[in-house]
């Protein structure tokens, strides 16, 4: 057998997809497919870590255990026992530009998920016990997360101070113990009152559901949520860097060295075309065996035991506003130089700059990327989710159809382009160090 | 305010099966083949019985097996793959190799070329088997450096004994010492198409599907010996056992206790009390030590299901000062379980969750994949989940009760915890008699 270039055709899901708003202003997208009888149900809320206020680190998360406390007409413990009660299972999660809460169950249980969700979007119960059980909660939520492993928070946690210069970009998105432990009842009343609101919020089912029925159940729970309108969003932009930023830091658990650079990339939602060459670029750079950076650093070098590359702090190309980055990641061998491979990781920009992509690099490339959307989106929740964000973020839910197809339109020049902005000068990085460096 | 009703649940619906083939191939494969066209794509697992096969070799055989072969390079196998959308990669545990990869549906011919490619002709080339073996060894002390790895090494050492479970990671200084010809003469010993079981599922048709199956794969040859584990042992109770961590912010707590396999009678009955006790989150210890006390963040109960044997392992990670109170807890909602019955919501509701899930896991192309080649590894088919959910359906709380009585009750537990022993032992050793063991790697 010997090696062919040629590409398959890239095919794409056409998911029909419904939308509506309720007076209320809450934005609703219904996606049907009765394949299996299942369902998925998201509720975003267009909050995340860059709206929660200074002195309050943590506090968009935290706040998110508190939603699922209890509400106007459920005492604690019974949503989950009402969702796992219905063969569903839940969870919720906070993000840099949204918080997601979300249920995938049996498709017979589509109206009590609706009732759970609308009596949370009403007000959930901040009650001073709750709140001080959930600090204890997210404490031990960090522990295992990042304080008590190696590389914890490595790099979402580590990079954004180096990079950016705002509160809103450059803090610790889990939050200190300190913020954590002064947060109080009135300030999670106030959270809830400013960005809760149905008019921030896109409701997401997907499933096996009709769509006359559907809206009929989505407006008899949701309508009489009390209408607050939504807050305005800041404009969290910061100009790009000028000079290159570098910082490293001692974990103590960790056994081998490790290092991320980022570079600001295009405003994924307003410039949304000179955005997605660098979402293809990340891959091109670092997917699997066959891409630049794992054969020169990975299997030439040895410079690098892995190397990763991906769109914004969370690793979602999609679900990320301005500003955003470019990162890359990479662990190194005992002793590694991480000099050298940042000194790498230029070279090959360049070289990908002036040289240029192999026939047939970005169409395999591409067409992996979109194996990889459409297995996402398989699962109903996966679906819904993604299909929430695209609404809220972009007012383009049907978006979720049309994404492999926008990648295989990205250009070899376009990559080339987005290729030639790697340089040093952008770059923020930030580097993991063993015994204080002299590993 | 008026209180508003809960919603009722509309009527539960049967579980259904996709279409489904499967065929015997003449070179001993089987193949089971899935219809599930939800999305263009398709999931490929092959499972090769790799019991007793050596930790250090199949670790490092699993990195290796798409590094070359006698016409393609690493890079070749990888961007030939690729261009169809498709990935291919090997895990293994104590009882089998797992191939899993997935495409672009029409790209299941290359697929299935690669594939077939690299069973009959990987060369493990010497460069790359050093690359790889560089690379396993850095990844072995990054996992030795995480406490959930330890806790869990220190479990199975605890419960296994000298049984071949006993051990699942390989020592850095074996892995050290495999050579690309030792690879080479594992892959002749033991990657024969005898036994193994190759899975698809995705947007095919089953029959035309195992045809290209039979036209890619037909010529894999090979047998070999049938290797069968003895049986596991159960966990024997005794002394808690204490595995320093200096410096540890939280402590691993992990408990062992018998399990039953899938085709016990009792199997439905203890999956059920296990998530009374402590296997989803609307359970009595997790609503207890994480919604009630705050101890932890992620407890989780689990039954986990080995060719040999089955146990039920119990996780938490709590912060180090709640230790002691921490297993309290747990042995007093173990006790309770083994003691009392469970009330019958509390029974419904565990139900009622065991036959959900089993949809939702049924409902994407990936679960299907995973559950039709896990159970097809215990010689059972889909259908029998058809059968399980039966079976939890009729459950009663008799069964239950009798069930946690055998199989949850403290005494009967192997206990071990990870953390700072000067700040953990005092306190352990007021609940337990406590022996200590350094952290073995």
């Amino acid at each position: 057998m010997s090696a062919r270039n040629g590409a398959v055709t890239i095919p794409a899901t056409n998911y029909p997809v419904e939308r509506f708003t309720l007076a209320n202003g809450l934005r609703v997208v219904l996606a049907p497919d009765r394949s299996a009888p299942v369902i998925g149900v998201a509720v975003v809320y267009d909050v995340g870590i860059r709206s929660e206020p200074e002195g309050r680190t943590g506090f968009a998360h935290l706040f998110e255990h508190l939603m699922f406390q209890g509400s106007e007409n459920l005492e604690k413990l019974a949503h989950f026992r009402h969702i796992q009660g219905s063969g569903g299972t839940f969870n919720g999660s906070t993000h840099l530009d949204y918080t997601d809460y979300f249920e995938t169950l049996p498709a017979n249980a589509l109206e009590r998920a609706l009732f759970l969700e609308a009596d949370r979007m009403r007000g959930p119960r901040l009650t001073e016990e709750n709140l001080r059980n959930q600090v204890d909660v997210v404490k031990e939520e960090i522990r295992v997360n990042v304080l008590n492993r190696p590389y914890g928070g490595f790099p979402w946690l580590k990079l954004p101070p180096v990079m950016f210069d705002t509160f809103p970009n450059a803090h610790d998105g889990y939050g200190s113990f300190v913020d954590l432990e002064s947060a109080t009842v009135p300030d999670a009343q106030s959270f809830f009152e400013r960005f809760y609101a149905a008019g921030n919020a896109v409701l997401s089912v997907s499933g096996d559901l009709d769509v006359a029925g559907a809206t009929r159940l989505i407006e008899q729970h949701f309508s009489d949520v009390p209408a607050r309108p939504a807050p305005q969003r800041p404009d969290f932009d910061e100009p790009d860097l000028t000079g290159e930023r570098r910082q490293a830091y001692t974990d103590r658990l960790a056994p081998l060295p490790a290092v991320a650079s980022a570079w600001r990339v295009p405003d994924p939602i307003d410039d949304f075309a000179a955005y997605l060459p660098y979402v293809v670029l990340a891959e091109v750079l670092t997917d699997g065996d066959a891409s630049r950076l794992v054969r020169r650093l990975v299997q030439r070098d040895r410079t690098a035991t892995s190397i990763g590359g991906y769109l914004g702090f969370m690793g979602e190309p999609f679900e990320t506003r301005n500003p955003t980055a470019m990162l890359l990641q990479a662990h190194l061998p005992p002793g590694g130089d991480v000099d050298k491979v940042l000194r790498t990781i230029d070279e090959e920009a360049e070289r990908l700059a002036t040289d240029g992509l192999d026939h047939g690099e970005l169409e395999r490339t591409v067409a992996r990327m979109a194996t990889h959307l459409m297995r996402d989106t398989d699962a109903v929740l996966g679906r819904a989710l993604r299909m929430a964000v695209l609404e809220q973020q972009r007012g383009n839910a049907a978006l979720i159809n049309d994404l492999p197809h926008l990648l295989g339109e990205v250009t070899d020049e376009q990559i080339i382009a987005a290729a030639g902005t790697l340089r040093p000068h952008r770059r923020a990085t930030v580097e993991v160090q063993v015994n204080g460096g002299t590993a | 305010m008026s209180k508003r009703p809960l919603p009722p649940l509309g009527p539960n619906r049967e579980l259904t099966l996709p279409p489904t083939a499967e065929r015997k191939l003449a070179n001993g494969l089987t193949v089971i083949a899935l219809r599930r066209p939800s999305v263009p794509l398709v999931e490929l697992r092959l499972r090769i019985p790799f019991a007793k096969a050596g930790l250090a070799g199949t670790a490092l055989l699993t990195q290796t097996l798409f590094s070359g072969t006698e016409t393609l390079s690493t890079v070749d196998i990888a961007a030939e793959l690729q261009s169809v959308g498709g990935g291919l990669g090997a895990g293994a545990d104590p009882d089998r190799l797992l191939i899993s990869g997935n495409s672009l549906v029409d790209g299941l011919p290359r697929l299935l070329g690669v594939l077939a490619d690299v069973l009959a002709n990987a060369t493990y080339p010497a460069d790359e088997v050093a690359t790889e073996r560089d690379r396993l060894v850095d990844r072995i002390q990054v996992a030795q450096s995480q406490p959930a790895h330890l806790a869990r090494v220190a479990l199975l050492k605890r419960v296994y004994g000298t049984h071949t479970y006993a051990v699942q990671t390989p020592a850095p200084e074996d892995v050290k010492e495999v050579t690309p010809v030792q690879l080479l003469a594992l892959h002749a010993e033991r990657m024969h198409p005898d036994g193994a079981i190759l899975v698809l599922v995705g947007d095919i048709a089953p029959d035309a599907a195992i045809d290209e199956v039979e036209a890619a794969l037909g010529g894999w040859r090979g047998v070999g010996p049938h290797i069968e584990l003895p049986p596991a042992p159960q966990p024997s109770p005794g002394p808690l056992t204490l595995v320093n961590r200096p410096g540890s912010v939280q402590s691993s707590l992990r408990l062992a206790l018998p399990g039953v396999p899938r085709m016990h009678p009792d199997h439905a009955a203890l999956q059920l009390a296990n998530l009374i006790f402590g296997g989803y989150f609307s359970s009595r210890w997790v609503e207890n030590i994480r919604e009630d006390k705050g101890y932890t963040y992620g407890p989780h109960s689990l039954i986990e299901h080995s060719v040999a044997g089955t146990i039920l392992v119990v996780s938490a990670e709590v912060a180090t000062e709640v230790t002691g109170p921490a297993l309290l807890e747990t042995w007093y909602e173990l006790g309770r379980l083994a003691t009392l019955p469970p009330r019958q919501e509390e029974l419904d509701q565990a139900r009622q969750y065991a036959l959900g899930t089993l949809q939702l896991g049924m409902s994407t192309q990936a679960g299907l994949a995973g559950l039709a080649s896990t159970y097809a590894g215990y010689g059972l088919r889909l259908e029998y989940l058809a059968e399980h959910a039966i079976r939890l359906a009729a459950t009663t709380l008799e069964e239950v009760a009798a069930v946690s009585a055998r199989h949850l009750a403290p005494a009967k537990a192997a206990t071990v915890v990870l953390g700072d022993a000067e700040r953990i032992e005092a306190p352990l050793a007021g609940l337990s008699t406590v022996e200590r063991s350094t952290p073995t790697t």
